[in-house]
């Protein structure tokens, strides 16, 4: 239970081969084709650190966030929290080891009862964990928990509605601690506040973090957001990583075609940046995950996709050293720096271009 | 001369049920211009009303509210224009966009059907010539498969494709002013890119006027030519996006912009978020509606009703509503802020 006795630094959780697929629609004639919403992933989550994960919308970022904590049942691969493998747990046993690892929602007001008053809300994993046994110990165990997330402790005997957005995240906040985890998976937990206010919880967490010496996978859509919080970050595409780096690393230097693209479209709030930019555009939408591109699965929008090898073999997440830096392995202290891509290299060095141009389909086209 | 000159809007809602409820008032005393060829952001968080002011330029808000002003378009007034006459500049001189085209496309209508009706409504085109222009106007706005797409429904279309459907049901009979509001906010970045190239473009090469309404600072650094930031349903600073993002004034436009992570900005920095939430407001009539969650806020900014003026140390125009503006250029070096962060991180409970 005690994070602290461990050795920082250390692999708090690891998933290997993760996949889940789901049951397709098919129809009289067509055999049904699962969605593969997560699909092979390999992750390694160390001990006190943020591990963000990265994409858009379709990409299974928040499939896979559940699938790691078993919320949502794994249909291949294996998931270990401090040594214990969660896939092999009865109901019972993984019930127990539940108390680990906890989840913060995006939208609190959809993840908290809106009959159950803040004490009972926050109070109920105590119970249900059999800790902080009595009413008067619970009770004064809750109004720690405010205070920890920085409400007042007359908060406890209001109902959910009366809260602000930010003030409702950190009661998400405060029932996902209330069991001591050490790990939180927060699915997007500023996306749902106003830009005034994101910043509150979000340094909320990051001082929790130092306090408590909590282990974060923090799931958003937002590259800034998740550049800020992590100190690693895996950037996903249709049910894969196909980058992961240091968080200062992926954008000193994003190698992945589809990061690039990503990087270049957050828009930065600074005219001169702005007007001085480069976009790289992409065409056309997300593929399906039901029906997933051949080879590269992003080499039907790739702005550098090459006529060999891109649409028939499906590049695996490589480590890749930054250069003249020499072996990936050379800099101490570093986290490797890895890449599903054939063409990194090429990319990297400035060999290939991206095809401009993002209304002409025929400019996807490799020159 | 602007495309459109809206002056002096206040918009006002029943508060209760029954006679003589008190009226909650959105929107008091709004005025900007919209020019040919430009982009006007208008810039602010929930509740700030600025959504419901592109509503009252539309003529869109419900019967309840209570509108005061002018909204003069090419020298005519929407607010005073009979519902009649308003049918014929909706759609063909004003169009909007939306931004959740989910629910505002018709669902059981097909898309091709959507856009042509617009066209025959306001063009009188045949029904032949208006299905080749819907189809060239979805090539426009760079959907592929075209002319399959006037068949399908909304719902066939995946998120990125129903928005530019809704931009090309905009741009239907070349609207001389479009009204976007949140055009991007419910698609993913990369297709935001898209879709904010495009509208560029035709600002660009049209020369259409747009009034553009978003909390994103950074769609606005790319995108507006002037940005009128709001706050609890007034204005309080207006300037040309360079002036504005090189030397915010107001407390809260700085508070803002030190508040957002920037992917481009050093890591390791500490946020420093505004306390408070937008919620927590005094009117405007006792002071600076901001005055709650400022850290530069004193008696000054209490009881007396303070005025949108000129800054006197911008070189341009640069309109200001503060009794104590940010002094210093750079937000990130306001030493107020940093002090003391854990307690500026706490929310006020109401």
């Amino acid at each position: 239970m005690s994070p602290q006795t461990a050795e920082p630094g250390d692999v708090l959780l690891s998933a290997r081969g993760l996949a889940v697929h789901y049951p397709g629609r098919g129809s009289l004639l067509r055999r049904p084709a699962p969605v593969r919403a997560v699909d092979g992933v390999d992750l390694d989550v160390r001990r006190g650190e943020t591990y963000g994960l990265v994409g858009e919308s379709g990409c299974g970022k928040s499939t896979l966030g559940r699938a790691l904590l078993r919320l949502t049942e794994p249909t291949a691969g294996s998931v270990v929290l401090d040594g214990v493998d969660l896939r092999s747990l009865r109901p019972e046993p993984l019930r127990r080891a539940r108390r680990q690892m906890q989840m913060v929602f995006q939208d609190p007001m959809a993840s908290l009862d809106p009959r159950m008053d803040v004490e009972a809300a926050v109070g109920e994993p105590l119970r249900a964990h059999g800790l902080a046994t009595g009413r008067g110990e619970r009770g004064r165990r809750v109004r720690e928990l405010l205070g920890l997330v920085g409400l007042p402790a007359s908060a406890a005997t209001r109902y959910p509605h009366e809260f602000s957005g930010g003030q409702r995240q950190r009661i998400g906040i405060a029932r996902a601690l209330a069991v001591e985890p050490a790990l939180v998976v927060a699915d997007e937990p500023v996306s749902a506040l106003d830009v005034s206010v994101q910043a509150q919880v979000l340094n909320l967490l990051e001082d929790l973090q130092t306090q408590l010496g909590l282990t974060y996978v923090l799931i958003a859509h937002d590259l800034a957001v998740v550049r800020h919080t992590s100190d690693r970050v895996g950037v996903m595409y249709l049910g894969g990583v196909v980058e992961e780096a240091e968080s200062d690393d992926l954008y000193a230097q994003p190698l992945h075609p589809y990061t690039l693209s990503l990087m270049s479209a957050v828009p930065v709030p600074d005219p001169v940046v702005e007007d001085t930019r480069e976009r790289i555009l992409l065409t056309g939408d997300l593929p399906s995950p039901a029906d997933p591109p051949s080879g590269c699965r992003f080499h039907t929008r790739c702005p550098f996709v090459q006529p060999t090898r891109c649409a028939d073999e499906r590049p695996a997440l490589r480590e890749l050293g930054l250069p003249g830096v020499g072996a990936p392995a050379a800099r101490t202290g570093a986290s490797p720096h890895r890449v599903a891509c054939h063409w990194a290299e090429a990319v990297r060095d400035g060999q290939l271009r991206p095809n401009a141009s993002a209304h002409d389909p025929a400019a996807t086209q490799p020159v | 001369m602007a495309l459109l000159e809206v002056r002096d809007l206040s918009i006002s809602f029943p508060g209760g049920s029954g006679r003589g409820a008190a009226l909650s008032k959105a929107v008091d005393g709004v005025s900007f211009d919209v020019e040919a060829g430009q982009v006007a952001g208008l810039v602010g968080e929930s509740g700030s009303g600025k959504s419901v002011t592109s509503l009252a330029v539309m003529g869109l808000l419900p019967h309840t509210a209570r509108v005061s002003g002018s909204a003069s378009f090419d020298g005519r007034d929407l607010l005073a224009m009979p519902e009649r006459e308003l049918e014929g500049v909706r759609g063909r001189d004003v169009a909007m966009v939306f931004q959740d085209p989910m629910t505002s496309l018709n669902p059981v209508v097909t898309v091709g059907t959507q856009i042509t009706e617009v066209l025959r409504r306001h063009t009188g085109a045949s029904r032949r010539a208006a299905r080749d222009e819907a189809g060239e106007l979805l090539a426009r706005v760079g959907i592929p498969a075209p002319v399959r797409r006037l068949r399908e429904y909304p719902h066939q279309l995946s998120g990125g494709m129903r928005q530019r459907a809704m931009i090309a049901i905009a741009l239907a009979c070349s609207p001389r002013l479009l009204i976007a509001d949140e055009p991007t906010t419910a698609l993913d970045v990369t297709i935001q890119a898209q879709v904010l190239e495009l509208m560029g473009e035709l600002v660009r090469e049209r020369g259409t006027a747009m009034l553009l309404i978003t909390h994103d600072l950074g769609v606005v650094a790319g995108l507006c030519d002037t940005v009128t930031v709001m706050y609890s349903g007034r204005v309080v600073e207006r300037a040309d996006r360079h002036e504005l993002f090189a030397r915010p004034r107001h407390r809260y436009t700085s508070g803002l912009l030190a508040s957002v992570p920037r992917l481009d900005a050093p890591r390791g920095q500490r946020l420093q978020p505004i306390p408070g939430t937008p919620r927590d407001v005094i009117g405007w009539d006792a002071g600076c509606a901001f005055a709650p969650r400022c850290s530069a806020a004193d008696d000054a900014c209490r009881g007396t009703e303070l005025p949108l003026v000129q800054d006197p140390t911008a070189s341009g125009r640069h309109l200001l509503r503060c009794a104590h503006p940010v002094p210093d250029h750079r937000p990130e070096d306001r030493p107020d802020q940093r002090a003391d962060q854990r307690v500026g991180d706490q929310e006020r409970s109401a």
